[in-house]
């Protein structure tokens, strides 16, 4: 183990293909895992060292919430005491207190993974003597400022459902940089006009962002204080989410060899409740050991709330566990994504974690009413031959309607996010209209969230973060300026998602010592 | 007498999501037989109706296509689209076009509603098929009064077509493949008389959507003939919406008369030598 340790140590230390604060930020991740980990039973401890059940490699002992989502607006109108900052008066004041702000906000990644619901935050500050050129000057310097002091396409703002000033310009400073940072999720609901949609969607052809959520599902969960962050992580602000524990149901059902029926009323329940376990080990070690909520001052200034927190219950390798019980069932043909069989069988494994994971109360989690949040999770790059979350199996996708109509009824059972990705030939750039259509009927159709890309962009999804595809070539020998594309160079290489190349760091969430 | 319901169309392939064909998401029709025999047809087995000789019998390797009562049949679940079928038609047809009642139609295009601005009919010629048409836009209408009914036509139909189809069809989208007739003559083996008196009234009716132009190199794309084109058009409608198509030779059969396609730098001078003749909103393709 000390060997182990110090070889990891050295390892970074004596990198050049990572800089400065990405060698800072990975040995802190190291002293923080030779702690003892969180008191688990045996079984919970065998699962999670045969990774059916995972901890995301945040750190043996968690001192931060995983995702923490301020109250912006509210700190806009009271200042923040901690930071000897006064409640801003004009839009030059407001982006640089927020930038101050973001430099404090803790989360997993060290950045933070919610920069505020923009438009709404900045419309009050924009009046009628600022120009759109000025607007757009302005957010333009602020956007690019965002970017290379956050270099980390974790880092997520929210706008909309609303149109306004600040939303399109957004949108033109958008596709005018071509950024990575910061990741982009619209708010859409019915009365979201047409045009604002379209504006987004031109904005995807050039950078691949927003992703559309449905807003009004997202109320009825959360009410309307949400925002997704990170990636498709969907929490209540002022809130957030203490950890994120994941169940590998790929790994579940090669420890099954049964069929649907006794997966779905012996195995869940044994698995999701070795995850709760994994899961309320780890908020009690973040709430009662390390005392977040009593000490930061996010929280004892009132911009988040610990009762507005809960954990988020991962599930991911669905695909896999269907097609594998379909063979249990002697159903050798049924592939999710395409089989009725599978298809209903999917629907009926993620209604019954939903159905448990609702039944298992968990301490500190107001935020989900005193229960975890289901969330389909979108991948790491450790992930070999599994689908990440619920999704069909790359390259194995039917036709997006049929797409569309198997993944839409799951999409409401998971509050805390769900993501499926579409992949749109280019001929659309010249009918943005038509991925309107596509985006109105898919949200109403029951989804969540809808993302798209086109087949030709410079940015690349890897699970919900975008890298450049120039920014990927050479990370290896030149190292990279964001922590998110050695994420990416990593799933690249394990995934062989495409030709995709990398340059910028680190994340500490996903490298295990050793 | 039948129900509209009831009224079956010719149908070669239908498109649920399709960006290409009208404004928006649209669900599109295609339909057998066309009344010209373009030399740069991209879909050449659409222009014949299947004569059932089964020929194409022979050229299926996964038995998907069958005679019965001395029709051609084709098994869809055991087809694998490599279309060899089509390859061995000598007559440009297809064996995997079928009758297809407006209720059948009509049961793939709920599922799709939610998703898409409305329904085009294409081709082949989609107006050699007027009663369809028209029996078809009238159950969409009367079941999603939001959706728009659109036409993909060569223009080649007469007046009383147009007429007939008036009450439920929103626009159409006219090809005209050239203003010198005997040019035209030459590439559709056919007169557009009819294609410029379509064009005339159907915009004058405001129901015509957009102009397209197929230009090949050296035939149908002289700086002259581009600028008349351009002349006629805008004495329409100066503002009017044409898509500028360079041409591909993907899917055209072989041809006596060589036809080039277009490079980009000469699209782009087509729409140079058009704009300088109207403020036409115009698409380079």
């Amino acid at each position: 183990m000390e060997d182990q340790l110090v070889t990891a140590v050295e390892n970074v230390v004596n990198s050049r293909a990572i800089g400065y604060d990405q060698k800072v930020r990975r040995l802190a991740a190291l002293a923080d895992n030779v702690l003892p980990y969180p008191a688990l039973s045996p079984a919970a401890r065998e699962a999670l060292d045969a990774r059916v059940i995972c901890d995301m490699f945040e750190g043996d002992r968690p001192f931060t919430p995983r995702y923490v989502l301020p109250d912006y607006a509210k700190a806009l109108r009271q200042g923040v005491k901690y930071l000897e900052l006064e409640a801003p008066c004009d839009l030059d004041d407001a982006l640089s207190f927020l930038t101050i702000l973001y430099s404090q906000v803790p989360s997993v990644t060290t950045y933070p993974v919610y920069l505020g619901d923009l438009d709404a935050l900045l419309e009050p500050y924009v009046g009628d003597e600022l120009s759109d050129e000025q607007l757009d000057a302005k957010l333009r310097r602020w956007w690019i400022q965002l970017d290379r002091l956050l270099p980390d396409a974790f880092v997520h703002a929210n706008i909309g459902p609303h149109d306004g000033r600040v939303i399109r310009s957004i949108f033109r400073v958008e596709r005018s940089v071509r950024q990575v940072v910061p990741n982009l999720t619209l708010k859409v609901s019915p009365e979201t006009p047409d045009d604002l949609i379209e504006d987004a969607v031109r904005t995807v052809f050039v950078t691949g962002k927003p992703h559309f959520v449905n807003h009004p599902m997202m109320v009825a969960d959360h009410g309307t204080e949400y925002a997704v962050v990170s990636c498709y992580n969907s929490l209540k602000t002022r809130g957030g989410a203490h950890s994120l524990v994941r169940l590998n149901l790929k790994r579940a059902v090669e420890r099954h060899p049964g069929g649907l029926d006794s997966f779905c009323d012996d195995a869940l329940p044994h698995w999701v409740e070795l995850t709760a376990e994994l899961g309320e080990a780890r908020i009690r070690a973040l709430v009662e050991d390390a005392g977040f909520f009593e000490s930061n001052f996010l929280s004892t200034e009132g911009l988040i709330e610990r009762e507005r927190f809960s954990l988020m219950f991962g599930i991911f390798g669905l695909a896999e566990c269907v097609n594998e019980l379909m063979v249990h069932e002697g159903h050798v043909d049924a592939r999710y994504g395409h089989d009725p069989r599978a298809n209903d069988a999917a629907h009926r494994i993620v209604g019954r974690i939903s159905e448990l994971v609702k039944q298992r109360p968990l301490p500190y989690c107001g935020g989900g009413g005193g229960f975890a949040y289901l969330h389909s999770q979108s991948g790491i790059d450790l992930d070999l031959d599994t689908t990440a979350g619920t999704r069909i199996p790359i390259g194995d996708e039917p036709g997006m309607l049929e797409h569309i109509e198997v993944v839409a009824p799951i999409h409401e059972l998971f509050p805390a996010g769900i993501s499926d990705i579409f992949h749109v030939e280019e001929t659309v750039q010249r009918n943005p209209r038509a991925m309107v259509d596509v985006i109105r009927g898919a949200l109403a159709a029951g989804m969540r969230d809808f993302t798209f890309n086109l087949d030709s962009n410079e940015f690349i999804r890897i699970t919900g973060y975008l890298v450049r595809k120039s920014d990927l070539i050479d990370v290896e020998t030149h190292g990279a300026r964001h922590s998110s594309d050695y994420l990416a160079a990593t799933a690249e290489i394990n995934h062989t998602v495409t030709t995709r190349a990398i340059k910028r760091v680190i994340a500490a969430e996903l490298s295990p010592i050793g | 007498m039948t129900t509209s319901a009831a009224v079956a169309g010719l149908v070669t392939d239908i498109i649920e999501f399709s960006v290409v064909d009208g404004p928006g998401n649209r669900f599109v029709v295609f339909l057998q037989g066309c009344n010209f025999d373009c030399l740069a047809c991209h879909n050449p087995y659409t222009i014949t109706p299947c004569i059932d000789c089964g020929i194409c019998l022979d050229a299926c390797a996964t038995g998907a296509l069958s005679m019965v009562s001395d029709r051609v049949v084709w098994n869809e679940s055991l087809c694998t689209g490599t279309d060899a079928c089509i390859a061995a038609c000598p007559y440009d047809s297809t064996p995997k076009a079928r009758p297809q009642a407006v209720a059948e139609l009509m049961t793939r295009i709920r599922r799709t509603a939610g998703f898409i601005s409305g329904v085009t009919v294409s081709g082949g010629e989609a107006t050699q098929q007027a009663g369809f048409v028209h029996a078809l836009f009238t159950a969409v209408k009367a079941e999603f009064p939001g959706l728009t009914c659109f036409v993909d036509s060569n223009g080649a139909a007469d007046v009383a077509v147009w007429d007939g189809l008036d009450d439920v069809m929103d626009a159409a989208m006219i090809d005209l493949k050239c203003l010198d007739d005997e040019v035209h003559v030459r590439l559709t083996g056919k007169s557009n008389a009819q294609v410029l008196a379509t064009i005339e009234l159907l915009a004058a009716r405001g129901k015509l959507h957009e102009v397209r132009l197929l230009l090949m190199a050296g035939l149908n794309d002289s700086d002259e003939l581009l600028a008349e084109t351009g002349r006629w058009l805008a004495a329409i409608d100066p503002a009017m919406r044409i898509k500028v198509i360079g041409y591909r030779a993907h899917g055209v059969r072989p041809s006596a008369v060589p036809l080039v396609e277009p490079t980009a730098a000469q699209r782009e001078h087509y729409a140079d030598v058009l704009r300088a003749e109207g403020r036409f909103d115009l698409q380079v393709i």
